[in-house]
């Protein structure tokens, strides 16, 4: 029991690092549960009112892809349960694997944790005190949704389904990262699996989902999530096999913690060059040494995000044939092409929030240059730092370019295949894609906005990333204010395939993107390095 | 005597701290300059303003005839630097660090190149996140002394390195001096500093309070004695410029003025002196005396 000596101190460390970051976290999560258990009891306040809604949304395979399929729309709560499931899919297994890294891997790479390892420490302490912070605060949001859906009136049963679903989700990602950190050398490679895995997850629950009774729903944990089918005739055993599934995890993690020495990752580092190669001689080549790894990565995780939403994308309209209710509904919208259009809008527009996600990891890779000691090596050459930083946002847009070109291609070339219209379904989707680039270019322009200007207060670009996700997910179901709604520049963008494209609000988009990343140049060139 | 480094009335302040509270300094070309402080004194905060990395509060800074603020990428092609802390890219191996590091600057010697990594004895197919501190720190000086270039500003280069490298450091250092290079050696390293350079600055909160050549700060300063004496030790309470006086039976040490170093051996003849060893101040005892006042503060604040 050695190894665990010293958790609790670590626990209470992590606390309070962590004393604003996590009660936002639980806060903000419970608190749109209930403005959208309100809201929508508002909306829907009869049965039938619920059921009809709910077969709309069954002959949306678009929306079943994002969110799942709804279980029982009987209850305000079932509605709610499939409303609010990208907060258990995308914002709690976030928030625990983000937590994760940060108490372990980030620490371990600044040496924080081996000026802690020296003192009487034990070999897992770190781990289980990470575990133990992302866990709790994962219950904690369980507990807290759980229990306002209950007071709300909601059913006892599906409260604490619901509210167990959400814990198990974090309690999974929690396990995942603590594998992750162990597998890779650094905190930005580890927190890169984590979420990688998070969205080959999301991935095959949702391709399972677009086609009713698929297996693929079940072989991602997060079909799991959902299937514990809160309101709809619990079934716990789902639950049951979560919680194994977050124990091997967590052994798998402690048996690597044994295996690998402090610092080090397990995937060995081969030995490299004795020279620069011709490429490596300027702030590009750095920058393109830099990010090349992360573009390849994600350009493969969006080629093939776009090739299974395309493989798919064609039988979109046969699950709705196949009841006569819902083939009348089918009739009214005009066939089957709506239908694939929308669904491609919808996951062009997920292309877009990822490669905005991208964009932003990318470009704050210049501030980490800074923190981490790096950028001065550079900036005390011939370099000046617009240039500079130019290498690197200039890197990460064209990383930006080719994930949506290749989410395009993927998606054109599956479903250009099954429809037999390749030539015709690459360009039409490749254009889909691109229409999200404006889109991306504010964050990136705000990103460098923050760097120049604010320094501190980077990690503010990750916040808007996550209005605006809530923004597009829940803004026209709140009826908010249009100017809200305005703020998020994914509202300003077409829907296509389906919608003539208008050329002013992609241009303002542009120049708004070029305003902020001007300002955020000239900021840094009036500020101090370091 | 061309100045390389020239800068007065130096202020720079982060929030309430004052790092750097009115330096001048003062580098001529061709020289070995140490500059001497403690942790914490500015030294760091003091060379990246001279790197144009930070912007001055007040003061004026000339580094090679230019304004490091405005004309950097002028100024930098014709110097070098290796920070205190060298950090490496994770995958980068430090052969192509090496490289990067010396095109970015304008071009590096390949023969010395070769040469400063077989001295050094650097693995340069290493990757960065694979090298100790002191593996690190050689990457970054061999990019340095590799490049063609007229001011070298090493930050504590030689923190991390072992004796045996040292050695390779010190013999490097004395031949950049030859080859008429002007370097600005920060270090809390006493030897060092007093094996490699002509003249020092001190640093002290920000500001200098010494500068000259190991000779003319050891004029300021005193001479240790060790005297056994033939007769019982009398009468040293009552002499001025005498300090730190330790009497054991009929020896005694003590710490002496230079200007009152002749009335002292006076003093000492007439008592008889068995035998006597003296030598000038080490650098260690000029720097001990620059900050005994700031340990006696330390020890006030603490016993209140």
């Amino acid at each position: 029991m050695t190894s665990f000596i010293g958790t609790w101190a670590l626990v209470r460390m992590a606390l309070r690092r962590d004393r604003i970051r996590l009660p936002i976290w639980i806060v903000t999560i419970a608190a749109m549960v209930v403005v959208v258990a309100v809201t929508l009891d508002d909306l829907y306040p009869s049965v039938q009112a619920r059921v009809a809604i709910a077969s709309t949304v069954a002959a949306n395979p678009a929306l079943r892809s994002i969110l799942g399929p709804i279980f029982d729309p009987t209850s305000v709560g079932g509605l709610v349960a499939w409303r609010m499931s990208f907060a258990a899919m995308v914002l709690v297994p976030l928030m625990a694997l983000l937590t994760v890294v940060r108490h372990t891997r980030a620490e371990e790479e600044v040496g924080r944790l081996e000026l802690l390892g020296s003192t009487v420490l034990g070999r897992r302490a770190p781990l289980t005190a990470a575990l133990i912070v992302a866990c709790g605060a994962s219950v904690a949001i369980g507990v807290a949704v759980g229990s306002s859906l209950a007071l709300y009136g909601e059913d006892l049963a599906g409260s604490v389904a619901l509210g167990l679903s959400y814990a198990l989700a974090g309690c999974v990602f929690a396990a995942v990262a603590a594998v992750a950190v162990q597998l890779s050398g650094s905190g930005r490679g580890a927190t890169g699996l984590a979420v990688g895995f998070l969205g080959v997850s999301y991935l095959l629950r949702s391709i399972g989902d677009a086609t009713t009774g698929s297996a693929l729903t079940w072989a991602s944990p997060l079909g799991w999530v959902l299937e514990i089918r809160a309101y709809a005739q619990e079934r716990w055993w789902v639950a049951g096999l979560l919680f194994i599934f977050v124990l091997v995890l967590t052994l798998a993690a402690y048996l690597l913690v044994e295996r690998r020495d402090h610092g080090a990752g397990l995937l060995p580092s081969r030995p490299g060059e004795p020279e620069a190669s011709r490429w490596l001689s300027g702030p590009w080549g750095l920058a393109w040494r830099l990010h090349r790894t992360q573009i390849l990565g994600w350009t493969v995780g969006l080629f093939a995000l776009g090739a299974m939403y395309g493989g798919v994308a064609d039988g979109v309209g046969a699950v709705l044939s196949e009841t006569p209710e819902l083939e009348e509904i089918f009739r009214q919208i005009g066939g089957e092409q709506p239908l694939i259009d929308a669904f491609f809008a919808t996951t062009m527009a997920i292309a877009g929030l990822i490669t905005a996600g991208y964009v932003i990891g990318a470009t704050l890779r210049l501030r980490a240059e800074e923190t981490g000691l790096r950028a001065e090596h550079v900036l005390a050459t011939a370099v000046a730092r617009t240039p500079w930083a130019l290498s690197h946002v200039g890197v990460a847009l064209a990383g930006a370019v080719v994930l949506l070109l290749s989410t395009g291609v993927g998606a054109g070339l599956t479903h250009g295949a099954r429809v037999g219209d390749i030539a015709g379904q690459v360009p039409t989707l490749v254009g889909a894609a691109f229409v999200q680039l404006p889109a991306v270019l504010v964050l990136a322009g705000l990103t460098l906005a923050l760097i120049g200007l604010a320094p501190q207060m980077t990690g503010t670009a990750w916040v808007a990333l996550v209005a605006f996700l809530l923004l597009g997910q829940l803004g026209a179901l709140l009826q908010l204010d249009q100017w809200l709604m305005n703020l998020s520049p994914f509202t300003h963008l077409p829907t296509v395939p389906g919608e003539q494209v208008r050329a002013e609000p992609l241009v303002a988009l542009v120049g708004m993107a070029l305003a902020l990343g001007s300002a955020g140049l000239v900021g840094l060139r009036h500020r101090d390095v370091g | 005597m061309e100045s390389v480094i020239s800068i007065t009335g130096l202020v720079k302040t982060f929030g309430r701290t004052r790092a750097l509270d009115g330096l001048d300094l003062e580098v001529t070309k061709g020289e070995v300059h140490g500059f001497l402080g403690p942790n914490g004194a500015g030294k760091t905060t003091a060379i990246r303003i001279m790197l144009g990395l930070l912007r001055a509060d007040s003061g004026t800074v000339e580094v090679l005839g230019g304004d490091p603020w405005h004309d950097a990428t002028e100024l930098h092609r014709r110097l070098a630097y290796v920070p205190g802390e060298v950090m490496l890219w994770p995958h980068l191996t430090g052969g192509e660090v090496i490289d990067l590091l010396g095109r970015m600057r304008g071009g590096l010697d390949p023969r010395r190149r070769a040469s400063l990594i077989d001295r050094f004895d650097l693995d340069p197919t290493k990757r960065g996140r694979t090298y100790s501190k002191g593996n690190r720190q050689k990457v970054a000086l061999i990019a340095a002394l590799a490049s063609d270039v007229e001011l070298l500003l090493l930050d504590e280069p030689t923190a991390g390195l072992d004796p045996l490298m040292e050695a390779v450091f010190r013999d490097r250092i004395n031949e950049e001096r030859e080859n008429g290079r002007t370097v600005l050696l920060s270090s809390h390293l006493l030897a060092e500093v007093e094996a490699l350079c002509e003249r020092i600055s001190i640093i002290r909160h920000g500001q200098i309070v010494e500068s000259g050549t190991l000779g003319e700060l050891r004029h300021l300063t005193r001479t240790s004695i060790d005297v056994e004496l033939s007769t019982p030790p009398t009468g040293f309470a009552e002499l001025a410029g005498v300090h730190d006086l330790e009497i054991i039976g009929r020896r005694v040490r003590c710490q002496v003025d230079d200007d009152v170093l002749g009335g002292v051996m006076r003093h000492l003849a007439l008592l008889g002196i068995r035998s006597l060893a003296s030598h000038p101040p080490t650098l260690q005892e000029l720097f001990l005396r620059h900050y005994e006042g700031e340990a006696d503060r330390a020890w006030g604040e603490a016993g209140r």
